[in-house]
């Protein structure tokens, strides 16, 4: 549903170089796959996020989603940030309410539907708090619902979970996988987390330092709840932290 | 936002105004001068007479309205201005050296051109106040909006919200109310300076301004003190009411303390 063939991104920088951020990024990810990005600091892993976002253009290549080519954002994909982006001046429920507000549907019929997505996320009791009132995993949670809510075929997430503390983590990688399977959408996350990646993945992307192209792509056959620590999640997590810390060597040689 | 002083504070402040009136009072009945310095119980004397008499009220409904002619005028250009300099570049680079050459002309200088082009009317009053209040509307207005936060305005561009006129009243605006009502409170400020110099020229009898330069002529230096003092006091009633209003209703979503 999503495919990405021979994209190129080059970044110029004021002094007149030209950095190259993706080099020759070929790429299909199927219908409802969960798929992470993985990789170390700087390899265009997050450009390439914002590429299908539609936030920012590629220098050439082509780039579809079902089959239309990507001119900008658009409703079909949700993107959730890496910082914390919920606005500060709407409540929980209107800032899940944002994108519906702009498609013009009835305050009433708006409001059950986002009652509905924070129920999903586990915050309907939260829908009249203001987000600096919630915590960082809650705050992160409402992003999810609120893209969720635009019902669009990918959600791109950037580390969406990588500004809170390790508990909150694992239990809002549960929730994830529990919302993936009931609303089965297409999920592209980014992460530097090796655990975290094998832990959600039906696939991992594993990006070269700069600049940045796709080393391989791993398949994680594993049935779902996947254990953590078991023997197969370790086979994965010790082949790709291998394949990782080269790349990461790399980038700091 | 809830934000008591404890009762010690409170005291403290009590104590220091109390003991500045005091010394205040007692410096005046040593140097026995009144046109030197008038005494705290004269002036509360005058403050008494004058509101008992109506003359008070005439004086500052006089100079809030020019005020809020000023302010209005200044509101309705600064915002406006600031937000298309905030948000369109090109618009920015052609009015921004336009705007840098006029805002470093004290508001004062205009007085003449006023007089000229509006006549001795509450409209040249109005605008001496407007020059000196658009100034902090706008460059706050704009930075504001310079400072939204691209992950707000990129959030909004995923969830369909695309056409400049949504971002800029959806997100960026919202997100630059509290910079703005910054503006506001700063311009609020620098008009209410402007109104003594507005009257000066007499586009009326009344007015506090204009009240302390008819004291001052007819040498009644308590009366120019009373004058002087409630210039101060309705200054500090239209900041605490504007701060009030922004926190409580305006601002609600903020944390700590707004402007």
């Amino acid at each position: 549903m999503l495919s990405i063939k021979n994209l190129n991104k080059i970044y110029h920088t004021e002094e007149g170089d030209e950095v190259v951020a993706l080099s020759d990024i070929n790429l299909y990810v199927a219908d409802k796959e969960f798929v992470c990005f993985i990789g170390p600091s700087g390899c265009g892993k997050t450009t390439l996020l914002r590429i299908i976002a539609g936030l920012e253009k590629p220098d050439s290549g082509t780039l579809t989603v079902n089959k239309e080519p990507i001119k900008g954002p658009g409703p079909d994909r949700g993107m959730v940030f890496q910082e914390y982006s919920l606005f500060p001046w709407r409540t929980v429920l209107k800032n899940i309410t944002f994108s519906l507000e702009l498609k013009k549907i009835p305050k009433i019929e708006r409001e059950k539907i986002a009652r509905e997505f924070l129920e999903l996320v586990g915050l309907l009791e939260f829908a009249d708090s203001y987000p600096h009132e919630l915590s960082g995993g809650m705050k992160q949670r409402v992003a999810i619902a609120r893209a969720m809510v635009n019902d669009p075929d990918v959600l791109l997430m950037d580390e969406p979970f990588g500004a809170v503390d390790a508990q909150t983590r694992n239990r809002l990688q549960h929730e994830l996988l529990n919302i993936w399977e009931k609303k089965k959408k297409t999920v592209l996350f980014i992460t530097h987390s090796v655990d975290e990646a094998v832990f959600l993945a039906d696939k991992v992307v594993v990006f070269t330092a700069r600049p940045g192209r796709i080393k391989e792509v791993i398949s994680v056959d594993l049935p779902r709840p996947r254990e953590r620590t078991s023997f197969e999640a370790n086979a994965v997590r010790e082949h790709l932290l291998a394949s990782l810390g080269a790349e990461i060597q790399a980038a700091i040689d | 936002m809830g934000q008591f002083l404890d009762v010690r504070e409170r005291i403290l402040e009590l104590t220091s105004i109390v003991s500045a009136i005091i010394i205040w009072e007692i410096i005046a009945r040593i140097i026995n001068k009144n046109y030197l310095l008038p005494k705290f119980t004269e002036v509360v004397a005058n403050f008494l007479k004058l509101a008992s008499e109506g003359e008070l009220y005439r004086d500052t409904i006089t100079s809030l309205n020019f005020f809020a002619i000023g302010m209005g005028v200044a509101i309705a250009v600064g915002i406006p201005l600031g937000i298309m300099m905030g948000w369109f570049k090109t618009f920015d680079k052609a009015v921004d050296p336009i705007i840098e050459m006029i805002r470093p002309i004290p508001p004062l200088a205009w007085i003449p051109f006023a007089i000229l082009w509006f006549g001795l009317t509450k409209y040249a009053a109005g605008f001496v106040i407007f020059v000196g209040a658009v100034f902090p509307i706008l460059v706050n207005t704009y930075t504001g909006f310079r400072n939204t936060p691209r992950v707000l305005v990129e959030s909004g561009m995923v969830l369909g919200c695309i056409k400049n006129r949504d971002l800029i009243f959806r997100i960026a605006l919202p997100a630059a109310l509290p910079s703005i009502a910054t503006g506001v409170r700063v311009g609020m400020g620098v008009g209410w300076m402007c109104v003594v110099a507005a009257e000066m020229f007499g586009v009326s009898k009344y007015g506090i301004g204009w009240k302390i330069w008819h004291w001052n002529d007819l040498h009644h230096m308590d009366m120019v003190l009373t004058y002087m003092l409630v210039l101060g006091l309705i200054a500090l009633v239209i900041d605490r009411l504007f701060r009030y209003i922004v926190q409580e209703w305006w601002l609600k979503w903020q944390t700590g303390v707004v402007v």
